[in-house]
């Protein structure tokens, strides 16, 4: 099958987190980056439905600055065979404008999937797939955790709260992957190797209008200082107490 | 004057707690700009229509109700694309979804037929006539983001949980319309529907959440927090991602930055240590408690009232405790 | 949670694109795939077997040789950092690394035929032939010239006979690079490179008992008793004992990066615990004493790593001399030695478990200070270096 993967480079915010001083953005000093978790599945998944199912191609895409491509050469070293960038710095917030640059870029390309990991871990909304495949006016499941493809046809689960849909689809179709689907493998370091032959094209994003942005960056709220009611089952009386009275939760 | 629209999310026959948040919403932001209509859009199985005017008790002007037999179940391009098409019949200033996992499908479809965007998840909003603001969880919750929207209509989806459903009195009036395309064209479709069987409340859901980490110290020792759950009445039950990764619990049930995000009213950590992972799911949740026999547990640093001591020794009286409170107070 | 590495000289911004994908991906495996079983194989004194079809399959045997015998073509930078995130896990995974491809890989592609090469490099490559060196013998450590093992001409081939000793590898290898005197026992120009399949009668490996140190890693003497092997056994281009060394020269490199490795563990693991842990409710990272015992850790890995990168640079150019790597590998070594055992000191009472790291990193790194050149060696080799004096 042909396969495109949007992917998206996000920075790793697990070691170094700060604001910039302009309130907008993160603050870039030490920051590293790669693919978002669940994009990561998602090529996963791909590279796996080519490898059970007969030769095929993936292609991951996605918008970035120049510094993109080394991004997108890790998905290359997992085993894709080619990489779209799209220029764009910096990708704009809003999700609707990035799907507008994936549409015209995807279009009359002929896939038979296009994957989105269910959402990206740094802006949090899973809104560019669904918003993309309306664009194309292609089939589209969200929130996959199971998938099977056969004879153009594919079946997926979705969670919902406490349920499990079931869910049939035609190909071509428009994916997005959830987490505990497959676990992205680790590159080789012969992967590694062959990734610096493999092409990546790089042309402008042709974004659309942006009407989605951020006025403001801020660190949440510190819980104002809570307090140790008591020690051991005594305390358990006046904890009791204080959430009926005073936090009103009983 | 502004009118503003509402997606009103039905299952299984009841409209969930999702519905009147959304309901809710739409009506604080119609107040908040003059005052205008709220309609909401209802989409199930026959029968809805009986359920409709429940819409007004949360601040419903009008309830488009759309029944058909194919639609027990969500189908996404029948319901965006009748979402969609009456919210272009209507002048609105904002459209409101829920961010639940019907909502989170849903509502990206609406907004790019209608060629706008949308501030997905949001956890609170202002709105006037020419732009909304709204605040949003950003890096797994480690930021909060305040975004601005334009265009019109502003499209939103809410954070289950994070505004509450506010009750008023309205007489809704109550329109039927047909789906504004054939189910039977529909190319993806839900082939089932499988409830898991829980005897719990849905962790997204749940007014209450009581989690166990791995100061339970076994699989069997949850027994503890599942009964906290039931004492309380209301109550769904989560872990840690140690404990899910060592098979005690299932993985669905892990609150963390891998796992669920939740924002309940009240949340109780039985020991759990705090690690920053775990955090980044529960710190939004209005009153954290922490039971934990380590003072020094990073956990104490954002609960609201924590108790330090053994857990076996202080759940017991505590479940004693709710549950004596929840009969004098019901 | 993931190693994130010690980087306080933003000296990935030296690394190549490559260099730090191959880094981030012998990381992220060694999280997988040896930090949960590390601990257990080294209580228990055994090497994690299991592990070698996932190593091989990584590509980290032989990475710095040629792609046409099925090895990753990288360059020495990137095989540097290979040693050292493996180190980073243990040093005797990564001794079982270093063996293979520095020290029984190597040789067959310096000094072997285009049909050893062949027959051999990509098997081992793929850890479908496991390998050994045989230069150590118990008599002959510091002194390989001294070698008693002797390898006489027949009209057929060759007889080996003799004993070797703390071989790594030595009782799972398939194949052993074997060094002896074709000549004179007192002619150490006559040492020459054999390869040695393991099943040869004659040959039997057996492992050395009751280590403290190295536990996960497989360490043997060598019987070798009227060994026949044929004539294309012998590697041609190999000649005196600067063939060995020439080896160990390989090895050394390696060992250099991979002692920054076990140093950025334990220093990494000081630090965690150090934020952690309170005591007069306090964190003990906020006393005096902790925080220059951190200080000076990190100031020796960051010297450390800039000392590698030039060398991994002057090995890439081709002007890598065997002198520099004694620099690096004796400096290295020992400072990663003091890190680990700093480290214990500041971890307390749980520092003597096998829970946390350290302290099984600095029973290892004893066993690095005197292999492949003990620490007194190579100060020896330098000041001869520095002087024009032997002083050995």
């Amino acid at each position: 099958m042909k396969i495109a993967v949007c992917l998206k480079r996000v920075p790793d915010t697990e070691m170094r987190f700060a604001i910039a001083a302009d309130g907008t953005s993160l603050d870039s000093a030490g920051l590293k980056y790669d693919i978002s978790d669940f994009d990561g599945y998602a090529v996963e998944i791909a590279l796996r439905l080519n490898e059970q199912q007969g030769p095929g191609e993936v292609v991951v895409v996605a918008l970035g600055p120049d510094a993109l491509q080394e991004t997108l050469r890790k998905a290359l070293s997992m085993g894709v065979d080619r990489g779209i960038h799209l220029q764009a710095d910096p990708v704009p917030y809003d999700g609707f404008s990035i799907a507008q640059a994936l549409a015209s870029e995807l279009a009359g390309q002929g896939f038979d999937l296009i994957l989105f990991g269910r959402v990206a871990t740094d802006t949090g909304n899973g809104m560019v797939g669904p918003m993309t495949a309306h664009l194309m006016d292609l089939p589209c499941v969200t929130a996959i955790s199971r998938l099977e493809i056969a004879a153009g046809k594919g079946t997926a689960h979705r969670e919902l709260e406490g349920a499990t849909e079931t869910v049939t689809f035609p190909l071509p179709a428009i994916l997005t992957i959830d987490e505990g689907i497959a676990r992205p493998r680790l590159p080789s370091l012969k992967g590694i190797m062959a990734a610096k032959k493999k092409p990546i094209e790089s042309r402008p994003a042709a974004l659309g209008p942006v009407r989605l942005t951020v006025d403001r960056l801020e660190l949440p709220p510190e819980r104002a200082g809570g307090r140790i009611v008591g020690e051991g089952p005594d305390a358990v009386p006046e904890l009791v107490r204080l959430l009926h009275e005073e936090a009103k939760v009983l | 004057m502004a009118d503003t629209f509402a997606f009103a999310e039905f299952r299984a026959g009841a409209f969930r707690k999702v519905a009147f948040e959304t309901v809710s919403a739409a009506r604080r932001a119609a107040d908040a700009t003059g005052g205008g209509t709220v309609t909401a859009l209802a989409m199930g199985a026959p029968g809805l229509s009986a359920k409709a005017a429940e819409l007004g008790r949360y601040g419903a002007d009008r309830v488009i109700v759309v029944e058909h037999a194919e639609l027990a179940r969500y189908s996404p391009e029948v319901f965006a694309g009748t979402a969609a098409a009456q919210l272009k019949a209507g002048s609105y200033r904002a459209g409101f979804f829920s961010a639940s996992a019907e909502g989170r499908d849903l509502a990206p479809r609406v907004a790019a037929a209608l060629g706008q965007s949308l501030a997905s998840d949001i956890t609170s909003f202002e709105i006037t006539a020419d732009a909304l603001t709204a605040r949003h969880p950003v890096y797994v919750g480690k930021a909060i983001a305040t975004l601005r929207l334009t265009g019109t209509p502003a499209l939103v989806s809410l954070r289950p949980g994070a505004m509450v459903a506010v009750e008023q009195s309205r007489t809704a009036q109550v329109e039927t319309a047909a789906p504004a395309l054939d189910p039977a064209s529909a190319r993806v479709v839900v082939t089932e529907l499988a409830q898991r069987p829980a005897a719990r409340m849905d962790l997204g859901e749940a007014p209450v959440v009581i989690s166990g980490g791995r100061g339970l110290k076994s699989a069997e020792n949850f027994k503890l927090v599942e009964d906290l759950a039931s004492a309380f009445g209301n109550a769904a039950v989560g872990a840690t991602r140690a404990v899910t990764d060592d098979g005690w619990r299932p993985s669905s049930d892990q609150i963390g930055q891998t796992g669920r995000l939740v924002s309940p009213a009240l949340y109780v950590a039985v020991g759990i240590s705090g690690a920053i992972q775990h955090l980044a799911g529960m710190r939004t949740a209005r009153v954290i408690v922490a039971i934990n026999r380590d003072k020094d547990a990073p956990i104490f640093k954002v609960a609201d009232y924590g108790i330090v001591g053994d857990l076996f020794e202080v759940v017991p009286p505590l479940i004693e405790a709710v549950k004596r409170a929840r009969a004098e107070h019901q | 949670m993931a190693f994130a590495g010690v980087d306080f000289y933003q000296m990935d911004g030296l690394l190549s694109e490559e260099e730090r994908a191959v880094r981030d991906t012998v990381r992220a495996w060694v999280d997988e795939h040896l930090m949960p079983i590390i601990g257990d194989c080294y209580i228990e004194g055994r090497f994690p077997k299991q592990i070698i079809p996932g190593l091989a399959e990584l590509g980290v045997l032989g990475a710095n040789l040629p792609e046409e015998y099925g090895c990753a073509g990288l360059n020495n930078v990137a095989y540097g950092l290979i040693m050292q995130e493996l180190e980073r896990g243990d040093s005797g995974i990564r001794s079982f690394a270093s063996v293979q491809g520095a020290l029984v890989m190597y040789p067959i592609y310096s000094m072997g035929s285009e049909a050893q090469k062949k027959q051999w490099l990509p098997r081992l490559a793929a850890g479908q032939e496991i390998g050994c060196f045989g230069l150590t013998e118990p008599d002959y450590g510091s002194n390989p010239s001294g070698m008693i093992t002797t390898a006489k001409e027949t009209k057929d081939g060759w007889v080996l006979n003799g004993v070797k000793m703390w071989i790594t590898n030595g009782s799972q290898a398939t194949v052993s690079i074997i060094w002896a005197k074709t000549g004179a026992v007192d002619d150490p120009k006559s040492i020459r490179g054999f390869i040695v399949p393991t099943s040869t009668k004659g040959y039997a490996a057996k492992d050395q008992k009751g280590k403290l140190s190295l536990r996960a890693s497989d360490t043997s003497e060598i019987h070798l008793e009227e060994v026949h092997l044929p004539k294309d056994a012998i590697l041609p281009k190999s000649g005196g004992i600067k063939s060995p060394l020439s080896c160990l020269t390989q090895a050394r490199y390696g060992i250099s990066w991979g002692a920054i490795g076990a140093a950025m563990a334990c220093y990494d693991e000081a630090l965690q615990y150090s934020k952690q842990r309170v005591m007069f409710a306090k964190p003990i990272g906020a006393t005096q004493i902790q925080q220059v015992r951190l200080a000076d850790m990190l100031s020796e890995i960051t010297k450390a790593q800039l000392l590698c990168l030039q060398l991994g640079r002057l090995k890439d150019a081709g002007t890598m001399t065997p002198q520099q790597v004694s620099l690096a590998k004796r400096n290295n070594v020992s400072m990663a030695c003091d890190i680990a055992r700093e480290a214990r000191r500041l971890l307390g009472a749980n520092g003597i478990l096998a829970e946390y790291h350290s302290m099984r990193h600095m029973a290892n790194l004893e066993s690095v200070y005197t292999y492949e050149g003990t620490h007194d060696m190579h100060s020896l080799i330098l000041g001869q270096e520095i002087t024009g004096i032997a002083a050995f």
